[in-house]
């Protein structure tokens, strides 16, 4: 039963790492190719969600409204891209926090009025939804395992596109030198405005598979926005492996620090006091393990760029 | 230089008049507005003196709003109102937990930095919400406020406010004060080049600590104010959101001018409240406007004023 019940947390901490990954993913790349920060990023996330409910809702079908949210976030990124961001790639980071902070208040009321503030529903397509049986007297939601997969699934894509394929090859030299990839007669701006939609698409994905599990509401982006600094921060900025690695740390710890923090402490120090400190030292726990690894490696684990 | 001096000394002398004309007015609303906005104007200034002097972006100044406040209710929880216990606990509270989220975060720089000291507060904020005894993710009602004797009662909201007035004013000017001392030079050098400081002898180091711990106790004073103002203390005082709003008041009002950070609280307050009159979505007006304020207006509202306005 305990060992099961270990085995379920760690599935779940292993979930909710992924969708850490996919929002890390695109974030990390902007933060390391464009040298930006763009807390806006967890609007996305939320504007995928918000347009995926809504396609779905219209269309009635959850395969349509999963690529029409998808396509959604990608054309609001790149409107974003273009129309606020693009003036910021040269700006101080100070600029660019203020600026995107601006941006988060603008979507997160935007959204309010169109959809009003209460939490939308959304619900697993119906070959998603059930259990199935990992082992005797243990079952694990269908829909949770599914974004596992497709999590891993987009890595191994992201890991192919970057290393292998031309895009990437561009997306590497961007961010170890900007300027030499321009003077060799590459069109940045472009190259910017499409790394930043897909990174874009990705943390609406993040914001769709979100949905079902979680509230859809305003200001859903900036409770896991945060946690994604940290996972770029532990797992080094610009580097997909990092991101990787990262997310699932955090997921993991945070996950596990939630469910087993409390009893584990009950055992140590007295109930009562465990009742308190376990809460309030699980939620520190990722940010705690940010400072450790800031204090001993301070450019994150995987320092190199664009890998 | 001088006529800039003018406009601020006006400044000080509406600020002085307003508690009897609002109060003839019959408009009491607008004392305890512009309170609010004096109280956090203390935070703003303070965190220009890291913020605009020091060059360190820091995303985590709401946390010694926080402790401030806590530091407020926790004493009156147990039973102590007396406001000077309350300020020196504020204070030092406010500066230990500053020497210690420094200590850590200056050894980084750049988005570490911001990361890292974002990463602090929500600690604390966290912290905050889980500590059952004072309230949790509600927060608590302070039982009375700080009592000075009868050298000023904060229940009288006229005297609450020239207390505020003041001490808004005396940060502003140790904030000046400090800038332009050897200390503050070396402080300023340090933001301009850091290498080239490091090469005539400074480390800047021990002065960016020293300047990190000054910003923390005194936005620590503004949290004891705030939790007397609100008479209320949560953990969404040191809301992220808040972090970034002090910061913004910076920007707006001016980067490395002693009284900027005041004017910028005092233009950011006052268009949110008259936003927030007009309709119940002004954050979807206010967003642009920061983006745009951000594009457009660098030198921010004191570089309006002759003379730059530099180091005021």
């Amino acid at each position: 039963m305990t060992f099961s019940l270990v085995f379920e947390q760690l599935l779940n901490g292993l979930q909710y790492g992924v969708m850490l990954f996919l929002m890390a993913a695109g974030l990390t790349l902007v933060l390391g190719i464009m040298n930006m920060v763009n807390l806006a990023h967890g609007s996305l996330y939320m504007v995928g969600a918000y347009l995926a409910v809504a396609a779905t809702q219209w269309t009635g079908s959850y395969v349509l409204g999963l690529v029409l949210g998808l396509a959604g976030t990608l054309v609001v990124g790149m409107l974003v891209e273009v129309i606020a961001l693009r003036a910021l790639y040269q700006r101080d980071h100070l600029d660019q926090v203020l600026a995107t902070f601006g941006l988060i208040l603008f979507f997160n009321e935007l959204i309010a009025i169109v959809w009003g503030r209460a939490a939308l529903f959304a619900s697993p397509p119906d070959f998603l939804k059930g259990h199935i049986e990992l082992f005797t007297g243990s079952r694990y939601p269908i829909y949770r395992v599914a974004i596992i997969l497709v999590g891993f699934l987009i890595a191994v894509l992201l890991w192919y596109v970057v290393t292998q394929t031309r895009l990437g090859m561009l997306i590497r030299a961007g961010a170890s030198n900007r300027a030499m990839v321009g003077a060799l007669g590459i069109n940045i701006r472009l190259l910017y405005t499409v790394v930043f939609g897909f990174g874009a698409a990705l943390a609406g994905l993040a914001g769709i598979l979100a949905g079902p599990i979680y509230n859809v509401q305003p200001g859903m982006g900036e409770l896991i926005l945060i946690q994604v600094f940290v996972v770029i921060v532990i797992g080094g900025i610009g580097s997909i492996r990092g991101a990787m690695v990262g997310a699932l740390i955090v997921g993991i710890v945070d996950t596990l620090g939630r469910a087993f923090l409390k009893p584990l402490l009950g055992h140590v120090i007295s109930p009562p006091a465990a009742e308190s400190a376990g809460p309030a030292l699980a939620s520190m726990l990722i940010y705690l393990i940010m400072a450790v690894v800031l204090a001993i490696r301070p450019a994150g684990l995987f320092p190199a760029r664009g890998g | 230089m001088k006529r800039s001096l003018l406009f601020w000394g006006l400044l000080v002398v509406a600020l002085i008049a307003l508690p009897p004309v609002v109060l003839a007015l019959k408009q009491p609303f607008y004392l305890d507005l512009v309170r609010r906005i004096m109280i956090l104007a203390i935070a703003a200034v303070s965190l220009n003196l890291i913020l605009g002097y020091g060059g360190m972006v820091s995303f985590g100044h709401a946390a010694y709003l926080g402790i401030g406040a806590y530091a407020v209710g926790i004493l009156g929880f147990y039973g102590i109102t007396s406001g000077w216990v309350h300020i020196l606990v504020a204070i030092g509270a406010s500066a230990l937990v500053a020497l210690a989220i420094g200590a850590v975060s200056i050894r980084t720089s750049g988005i570490y930095f911001i990361m890292i000291t974002l990463a602090f507060t929500q600690m604390l904020y966290y912290l905050g919400i889980s500590v059952a005894e004072f309230g949790g993710d509600d927060g608590m009602r302070l039982k009375s406020k700080s009592q000075f004797g009868s050298l000023v009662d904060l229940r009288d909201p006229v005297q609450f406010y020239y207390l505020a007035l003041v001490l808004m004013l005396l940060s502003v000017f140790l904030v000046s004060r400090i800038v332009n001392s050897r200390f503050g030079l070396v402080l300023r050098a340090t933001k301009s080049n850091e290498a080239r400081s490091r090469a005539i002898g400074f480390s800047p180091y021990p002065y960016q600590l020293a300047a990190f711990v000054i910003a923390g106790a005194m936005c620590g004073l503004a949290g004891a104010l705030l939790a007397n103002h609100t008479a209320y203390i949560a953990p969404a005082f040191m809301d992220w959101t808040r972090s970034g709003e002090i910061m913004f008041m910076v920007i707006l009002g001016g980067m490395a001018t002693a009284p900027g950070p005041a004017l910028g609280a005092f233009a950011l307050l006052i268009v949110e409240d008259l936003l927030a009159g007009w309709t119940q979505h002004w954050q979807v007006i206010l967003g642009p406007l920061l983006v745009l304020c951000v594009l457009f207006f660098k030198r921010g509202l004191a570089g309006l004023l002759p003379g730059g306005g530099k180091d005021g």
